[in-house]
């Protein structure tokens, strides 16, 4: 399935570095999250857009994961030559991964 | 217990006008907040002031102004606002003329300065964060640099009295912080109600985005009545707890899920959030639906602010060029192909110099690049896109020129030709002890 099926997600700036969070729709899919959903599948995910290093950090309290993407935007948001600069759609890119199905009662 | 109520009127610069004039309306408000300065809008805003030294501050703070004062006026509703761009002063005689039209006297306006560093920043030419070279380095690139004052200047204001407050660079949290401290008296020091009171802020930032704004995903994450979008408004208690919510019968939707996407908005370590006033920790932060359209938030904290604060410094970086044009139907692919071969020849062949190129095919590769997972099949239309980095306007003119004479020289069946160029102010930062950063606030009364 897509992470779209069980998360939401926005992306935002701060120079060349973008944050991605991954937030589950339902609390009890957080754990499935945390498993599936780690740095290195996510900047294999992104390929070349992402150039630097990728962190997550967990938020168990909202259920949230945040992604954050070092060099991911040409540059930095006021000098890329990119239509999106901000790489405000970073956050649909990243629903777009594939992971496996939670199995019910087991995250 | 003591509970006051923050609207936040505007997300970014351009944001729309009538949400703020039903919130001051009809919100039941006591404060009225606009946040529109951008990183960037700084630096072009001290470029527009080197041009007319009464310039410099918001386009839009005279429209913004004249569609709220009236009624917070009538209310009693604080307005804090850093509108004031590069020019806080400017932007205080231009709402004085704007309450004198409306015939609103007796108003008390503040502007807080300090913020511009620019002579200190050169005297102390200190190390650029991202690229650990000294400022001096950018000699006579630099437009601007701008300390990222925190709330005590506006606290300040408001015992003074103010009923307008216009500021420069404040971190955009602290607009909302500010008005929290003074209701509630919290201190300097009250690290974890400066940590909440923050989270507060942060969540209310960005306006819209917190009520259903930058969240519908048809199918998914259904909003209603985008086109009314209501802004929000945060119910903050003595203790710190605020309920997020908007006025009733507005657009959008306030719930866990859109409160969580503002939570984690541009956040980088959740547990170490550096505003001027603390460092904020949103990892015990819990949001609960407690209302139609109201979530509650809970459990911001706080630890001991840092003893230096940010500076964005703005400088002319390069200038960049591009232009587009739309092919279509069977081949179109084919033909976008051929159009960006020629025009990169062209500014070859044209002597155009480019430190950076680069093409996109809009609805292809243009947001993800080659980085795009799955298969894609031939889109039936394309549009083409050329942008390439100068260091003269001239060339980057001539990157939308040498892609508007397709038309009668390229492929067949282009067409919708756009082109821009611009000159780029691009930011960097700095640190600069806090102690060589001196805050003012200027009163008066229209």
């Amino acid at each position: 399935m897509k992470l779209r099926d069980l998360a939401h997600s926005r992306a935002g700036d701060k120079g060349n570095t973008a944050n991605v969070s991954v937030i589950a729709v339902r609390q009890d899919d957080y754990p499935h999250l945390v498993r599936h959903v780690t740095a290195e599948l996510v900047k294999a995910h992104f390929g070349p857009i992402v150039k630097g290093a990728v962190t997550r950090y967990e938020l168990p309290n909202i259920g949230a994961l945040n992604f954050v993407l070092q060099e991911a935007l040409g540059g930095g948001v006021t000098r890329s030559l990119g239509l999106d600069p901000h790489g405000k759609s970073l956050s649909s890119l990243i629903l777009e991964m594939d992971i496996p199905e939670p199995r019910e009662g087991n995250g | 217990m003591k509970r006051i109520r923050i609207g936040c009127g505007a997300g970014y610069a351009g944001d729309r006008i009538e949400p703020a004039v039903e919130l001051a309306e009809k919100g039941d408000i006591g404060y009225l907040v606009f946040e529109c300065l951008a990183e960037r809008t700084i630096a072009l805003a001290q470029q527009a002031r080197l041009r007319n030294p009464d310039g410099g501050y918001d386009e839009l703070l005279e429209k913004r102004m004249e569609a709220v004062l009236p009624a917070c006026r009538k209310r009693g509703i604080r307005i804090i606002t850093n509108m004031g761009a590069a020019n806080p002063l400017g932007a205080l005689e231009a709402i004085r003329r704007t309450a004198g039209r409306l015939g609103l006297s007796g108003l008390k306006l503040a502007a807080v300065t300090g913020d511009d560093v620019l002579d200190l920043a050169l005297r102390d030419d200190p190390v650029i964060v991202e690229t650990g070279e000294r400022l001096s380095g950018l000699k006579d690139r630099l437009v601007s640099a701008n300390a990222y004052l925190g709330a005590e200047p506006l606290v300040e204001a408001l015992q003074k009295g103010a009923d307008v407050i216009v500021t420069g660079r404040v971190a955009d949290p602290s607009l909302f912080l500010a008005p929290q401290m003074f209701e509630f008296g919290w201190r300097r020091a009250d690290w974890n109600r400066l940590g909440q009171g923050t989270v507060v802020g942060h969540l209310l930032e960005c306006a819209g985005q917190v009520t259903g704004g930058y969240f519908a995903d048809p199918g998914f994450k259904e909003t209603p009545d985008l086109a009314r979008l209501g802004f929000p408004i945060a119910e903050v208690s003595e203790e710190g707890s605020a309920v997020i919510t908007k006025v009733e019968g507005s657009g959008g939707r306030v719930n866990p899920a859109t409160c969580k996407e503002q939570l984690l908005y541009e956040i980088h370590d959740p547990s170490h959030y550096v505003t001027p006033d603390v460092v904020a920790d949103f990892t015990g932060v819990t949001l609960e639906e407690t209302g139609n359209d109201a979530v509650t938030v809970r459990g911001g904290r706080g630890r001991l602010r840092t003893e230096s604060l940010k500076v964005c410094v703005g400088y002319l970086d390069s200038y960049i060029g591009q232009g587009q044009i739309s092919y279509g139907g069977p081949g179109a692919m084919a033909r976008v192909q051929l159009a960006a071969t020629i025009v990169l020849e062209r500014l070859k062949l044209t002597g155009v110099q480019c430190d950076e190129i680069r093409v996109d095919r809009i609805g292809f590769d243009a947001l993800y690049g080659s980085g795009r997972p799955g298969g894609a099949d031939e889109p039936h239309e394309v549009r083409l896109r050329v942008a390439g980095r100068t260091r003269s306007m001239d060339e980057a003119l001539r990157i939308g020129n040498e892609v508007e004479t397709l038309y009668t020289n390229g492929p067949a069946g282009g067409g919708g030709v756009t082109k821009s160029a611009r000159e780029v102010i691009a930011m960097l930062s700095v640190l600069i002890p806090r102690s060589f950063v001196k805050p003012a606030v200027h009163m008066e009364v229209s």
